[in-house]
């Protein structure tokens, strides 16, 4: 394997977390809600998913188990912010807040009989070679020599764009982001959509933390998340709301953790510390960056009821 | 959906005093049933849970009448920089600006005030070296640090358009690991022995202490909540900044300036975290090491949204949480419990009063549906 395709395989395996975490908080966010509980759903979705994965031996039921955790969390900030109309900034810090908390708590008691998760091995997704593809220069090792939670995501994405570009609920969807008043008098559920498309990306978010401690670190350590939910949250704004972009800015964060990778293992003398904080700096960059451009084409693609609770009975 | 009554939010146009008593306190004892539920699958006596955390924030009565009062004055300590933090994100939010960068403007700030200790001797020994005069350079320092920390998401907002929530955060992570750098690299101690953190600052930068580990940081941190206090409520800037908050729109044709309030608003809030990191290494310390970042910014956001952007409140909420912190570690040494659960009941709480506030805002009315009777014949 050369050079190139050893980072891009790294980028897609480092990348593959950030893509189910920011395609969910896409569709949550197209629906008018803003979920800053990322983070929070994702790291309770890792240590929840690994816990599940070594009390059952079996790494598929700890996604699910995670997936799950990630829409319940979910649907406390759909009940705060929908029902209750609080504020969805503050609610998904308080999520993010208190979901780190009780990861940390819990990793130190899910373990077999009450024991810490820290240090212990279980079951993990190992990398599966797709025969034939797997050939093909460059482009084959990095995309077809991967686990079957990357794989999955070949299937998601597509579907995930699909849905809301070509499809009559996806159409539904982004009316419920854009003018819920007008939803609401074609006859849509605004309430409805926006409680299910916040759960979607509650358990995408669950499922995203699941490849983390099943597949990409694995195991589990205190804030193994590192950050990863608020990246994917700056991804959503990176890929304009649109899911196939999402995938292209995950690959430059995943590039950007195997460029890191690649100059520690050739032992730079630059410090780790700096090292580490490539993608935080990248993430500014990137940000100004797709902002300046996105407002250079007065086209910012940010669902304009977004962050905005609905109430029937007000008339904006 | 055919429930034979039906439930509706009714905007309320002005709430009774009562009301907004009696809210939060029941928002939090739900919070603190809900955590008992959580200490109970955890395998711990909720009760007995409870009350170590208490004895542990504030003592007993028997330690008390012995005249000691080293748990309170723990608690006190842990008090100071959550009231700076808790200021520095309701300054910002009152505007409605996310900053949830205040662990990285402290982190700054005390990186800056580290900075004066360790080798402004040595560049200008000039400089006499007294309390008196190395303490308010260190303070000043550590609001620049935090200001200038704070001017970047500032800039980039108020000319760029660029979202807040992510650069705030995002520098936190590089203010982290840019102070994890400094003791483990260039600022380590060369006569540490390999223990990660800078030197002992001179004894002359110490904040001295008032009682207990409690330092004159306490009364720094008052003295700040007097002073967001009176800009809230007694200036022209606090009234611009609220309008900014409620009403963008009004508060252009009010003929406020957006870009220049922002600026004047984040050098005001990154200052005040910055102040905490002067308070946690002047005052506690003593030297640039671990355990400087440890999650008082995230919990300034609790304090502040929990005290409604009120610095009264703040200094208050501050004290409350402080105790569930001092109390959790208790839980850990007793109990065997996590400390993380301190962190966790934070949260929920926080979770708690925002759902709580619904009650607040609107008016729950329950009427019966009449007509699916009536209809019938």
């Amino acid at each position: 394997m050369d050079l190139l395709t050893s980072i891009l395989a790294i980028a897609v395996f480092a990348g593959a977390s950030l893509v189910y975490a920011s395609v969910g908080e896409i569709l949550t966010e197209r629906s008018g809600i803003l979920n800053l509980g990322v983070e929070g759903m994702m790291i309770m979705g890792a240590v929840t998913a690994f816990a599940a994965a070594v009390a059952s031996g079996n790494a598929v039921v700890g996604v699910v188990v995670g997936g799950l955790v990630g829409g319940t969390l979910a649907l406390v900030h759909a009940f705060l912010t929908i029902t209750l109309r609080a504020d969805q900034v503050v609610s998904g810090l308080a999520l993010t807040l208190a979901g780190g908390g009780l990861a940390s708590f819990l990793g130190q008691r899910l373990g077999p009989g009450g024991a810490p998760l820290v240090g212990m091995v279980g079951p993990r997704f190992r990398s599966i070679t797709i025969p034939g593809l797997s050939d093909i220069p460059v482009i084959g090792p990095a995309f077809f020599d991967q686990d079957a939670l990357v794989y999955l995501l070949f299937l998601v994405v597509p579907l995930a764009w699909f849905l809301l570009a070509r499809t009559r609920p996806g159409l539904y969807l982004r009316a419920v982001g854009e003018n819920p008043q007008t939803a609401d008098a074609m006859g849509i559920d605004v309430f409805k959509v926006r409680y299910l498309y916040t759960f979607v990306g509650g358990v995408m978010a669950g499922v995203a933390g699941a490849h983390l401690s099943l597949a990409y670190t694995p195991g589990w350590t205190e804030n193994l998340t590192g950050g990863r939910g608020w990246i994917a949250v700056a991804l959503v704004i990176f890929a304009t709301w649109d899911p196939r972009k999402a995938v292209a800015g995950a690959l430059l964060f995943g590039g950007v953790n195997a460029i890191q990778f690649r100059l520690q293992a050739e032992g730079t003398t630059i410090p780790a510390s700096l090292l580490n904080m490539m993608p935080y700096i990248l993430t500014i960059v990137v940000l100004v960056v797709i902002t300046r451009f996105e407002s250079i084409r007065k086209k910012v693609g940010a669902p304009a009821a977004l962050g905005l609770p609905y109430n029937r009975e007000e008339r904006t | 959906m055919n429930l034979p009554y039906r439930i509706t939010l009714e905007k309320r146009l002005d709430t009774p005093r009562i009301v907004l008593w009696l809210v939060p306190v029941v928002s939090i004892l739900i919070a603190l049933a809900f955590g008992a539920i959580v200490l109970a699958f955890a395998g711990a006596n909720p009760l007995e849970a409870y009350g170590q955390i208490l004895t542990g924030a504030f003592g007993s009565l028997t330690a008390w009448l012995d005249g000691q009062f080293y748990a309170v004055s723990e608690t006190v300590v842990r008090t100071v920089p959550l009231i700076l933090t808790g200021l520095a994100v309701a300054v910002a939010f009152r505007m409605r600006f996310w900053n949830i960068g205040a662990e990285g403007q402290l982190v700054f700030g005390g990186v800056f005030a580290a900075w004066v200790a360790l080798f402004l001797p040595g560049v200008i020994p000039g400089i006499p070296q007294t309390p008196w005069v190395y303490l308010p350079l260190m303070a000043l320092a550590a609001v620049a640090g935090g200001a200038i920390w704070a001017l970047i998401p500032a800039f980039l907002k108020a000319y760029l358009e660029v979202d807040e929530i992510i650069t705030t955060i995002m520098l936190n992570f590089v203010a982290i690991l840019t102070y994890q750098y400094l003791f483990t690299g260039p600022w380590k101690d060369p006569e540490g022995q390999g223990f990660p953190g800078s030197a002992l600052f001179p004894e002359f930068t110490w904040l001295p202490r008032l009682t207990g580990r409690v330092t004159l940081g306490l009364v720094l941190a008052l003295a700040a909540a007097v002073v967001v206090w009176l800009v809230f409520d007694h200036t022209k800037l606090g009234y611009e900044i609220a309008l900014m908050g409620e009403n963008p729109e009004a508060a252009r044709y009010a003929g406020v300036n957006r870009a220049s309030i922002i600026i004047v608003v984040m050098v005001l809030s990154g200052g005040l975290a910055g102040l905490a990191g002067f308070t946690e290494t002047a005052g506690i310390s003593h030297r640039l090491q671990q355990g400087l970042a440890i999650g008082n910014g995230f919990t300034g956001i609790i304090v502040a949204w929990v005290a409604k952007l009120r610095p009264g409140w703040i200094v208050v909420v501050a004290f409350l949480l402080s105790a569930l912190f001092v109390g959790g570690d208790q839980l850990q040494i007793s109990m065997g419990l996590p400390a993380s659960i301190g962190a966790f009941f934070q949260g929920m709480i926080l979770l708690f009063i925002l759902g709580g506030d619904v009650f607040t805002r609107y008016r729950v009315k329950i009427t019966r549906r009449p007509a699916a009777v009536a209809v019938e014949v």
